[in-house]
């Protein structure tokens, strides 16, 4: 799966979550809580969505590396390659 | 209040509405109304279809069961909340949030104003979790069981006290939330916990009544089924038919109700709008079965709501009666009734779950709410689906299918009774400005 596909299903599984918000302008190297109300619990739901649609297990230490855009899919592409 | 004790009046002596003898700071008013039902999303709308004798029930699908029959509301959820809050909270919290937002509208005080350490929010439940447990138990057949899909949201969802705690996020109210475990009778209790709290100085506001999402469990139509308690027909605006000789059971409805409660002396400060003073209550319990009513206990608590009133069973000019459509449990409200009014020839009765079904947590609040509107336009409310009265449901005055013109209305008494025998009576008086 390319970068750009990655991040635009975590941008999908955002706006899932907080569908309140615009998405539009979000950066990728600014942490993503601090461009929209993002909380633990949402953070906590993008977690889920991953482990619900596409196997993946994301360890608590690693949550850290899922703070911006550019982190998530920089951590999620060799995860998703076989997808 | 004007809990003055037993007066020894008798029974079949009328009396006008007397001078209080309580200051403004001991008495308790409602100002302010918020409701949504199946057949209104405000007084006004729901009054109207009380008065045109207008039902809403539907049918609606269910886990596990298939179709059944169900009072559903349609307000905006959006009117008051973010799509962000809906998708993380609860029904039950999003039906607290509308009504909470639309009684302080409608009782025009300055939220923004209001000191909200000083506000309480006080709601009664007849359950909450079920919904949100089923769900995900629901869902994680899905995952094979795998409860590392349970969702994180499942206890901030079912905590007992999660519809009151998100009107008070959802409003910014920092005074003390929670709600009312009481059955079937938990409406009334919510507007009487509000009344306690602030004759004890603790709030000077509550937002006070009851609320209910179990429409959106199969739990409650499926255990109400195999009771031999859930109601069919082929109409489903003919299904809830309380006092009919052919009555076969409960409607299961969805609902809210919450009515701002201040004390005489701040409503008249503000010159508010006062729909009622609320001057007598009780509570009892039955002592006797987990789900069978008991009309002995059932009197005693209205005995005990009219002598804390200071009335007499006459006083009353409308009895909003419980009853719920069942066999049993209509004819127990029915001889506690017949026993206590006996000497009450102007006493009228209607019933609310006719139009609305049972709204369970909510229906206390909800149903007293829709006769309060009778003080000023001195029509009680018919009870309707009535085509063949059940000769043993001997209430007074009972009122079928159309509504009753009377010359004068005091005294509202409203019956909200519930599993495990808990029974509530709250008697609302009109206020006349003294």
């Amino acid at each position: 799966m390319t970068r750009e596909k990655i991040r635009a299903i975590i941008v999908e599984v955002i706006s899932q979550i907080l569908p309140d918000e615009d998405l539009s302008n979000l950066r990728g190297d600014i942490r993503i809580r601090d461009q929209i109300e993002l909380d633990s619990m949402d953070f906590l739901d993008i977690i889920m969505e991953l482990r619900k649609r596409y196997g993946i297990e994301v360890p608590e230490d690693d949550y850290i590396q899922l703070a911006t855009l550019d982190g998530a899919v920089a951590y999620l592409e060799p995860r998703m390659t076989h997808l | 209040m004007t809990m003055r004790g037993g007066h020894d009046i008798p029974s079949s002596t009328r009396k006008e509405a007397g001078p209080i003898e309580k200051s403004h700071d001991s008495r308790v008013v409602i100002t302010g109304i918020g409701l949504s039902a199946p057949n209104g999303n405000n007084l006004s709308e729901y009054r109207h279809n009380l008065l045109a004798g207008k039902a809403s029930i539907e049918k609606i699908e269910t886990h596990y069961m298939g179709e059944v029959l169900a009072g559903v509301c349609h307000f905006d959820p959006l009117k008051y909340q973010k799509k962000k809050e809906l998708r993380r909270g609860t029904r039950a919290g999003s039906i607290a949030i509308y009504c909470a937002n639309e009684a302080v509208a409608d009782s025009r005080l300055d939220i923004a104003g209001l000191d909200k350490s000083r506000v309480g929010v006080y709601l009664g439940i007849t359950e909450h979790g079920n919904v949100e447990t089923e769900n995900e138990v629901f869902g994680l057949k899905q995952y094979n069981y795998d409860v590392k899909y349970w969702s994180h949201h499942h206890n901030p969802r079912t905590v007992a006290n999660n519809p009151a705690g998100e009107v008070t996020m959802n409003m910014g109210i920092t005074g003390p939330h929670y709600t009312l475990g009481a059955a079937c009778a938990a409406g009334n209790i919510g507007l009487i916990h509000g009344l306690q709290m602030l004759l004890l100085g603790e709030i000077d506001l509550a937002l006070g009544g009851g609320v209910s999402e179990s429409i959106h469990t199969f739990g409650v139509f499926a255990s109400f089924k195999n009771e031999g308690a859930l109601a069919s027909h082929d109409n489903p605006n003919r299904a809830c038919r309380p006092f009919d000789r052919d009555r076969n059971g409960i409607v299961v409805s969805e609902g809210g109700c919450v009515c701002t409660l201040e004390r005489l002396s701040d409503a008249l400060r503000r010159s508010a709008t006062i729909y009622g003073e609320i001057v007598g209550y009780a509570i009892n319990s039955d002592a006797f079965d987990f789900i069978l009513p008991h009309a002995q206990r059932q009197a005693e608590c209205v005995r005990l709501a009219l002598k804390k009133a200071g009335l007499s069973p006459a006083d009353i000019d409308i009895i909003s009666s419980h009853a719920t459509g069942t066999q049993q449990g209509d004819l127990q409200e029915c001889l506690a009734l017949a026993e206590v009014f006996k000497d009450a020839p102007q006493t009228h009765t209607n019933n609310t779950k006719s139009y609305i079904g049972h709204t369970m947590g909510a229906a206390g609040a909800l149903e007293l709410a829709g006769n309060l509107p009778s003080f000023n336009d001195h029509t009680v409310h018919p009870t309707i689906n009535i085509d063949n009265l059940d000769p043993r449901c001997t209430v007074p005055n009972l009122v079928i299918n159309h509504p009753a013109n009377v010359d004068r209305i005091d005294h509202i008494m409203n019956n909200s009774f519930g599993m495990l025998g808990i029974n509530s009576v709250v008697i609302v008086r009109r206020y006349e400005g003294r």
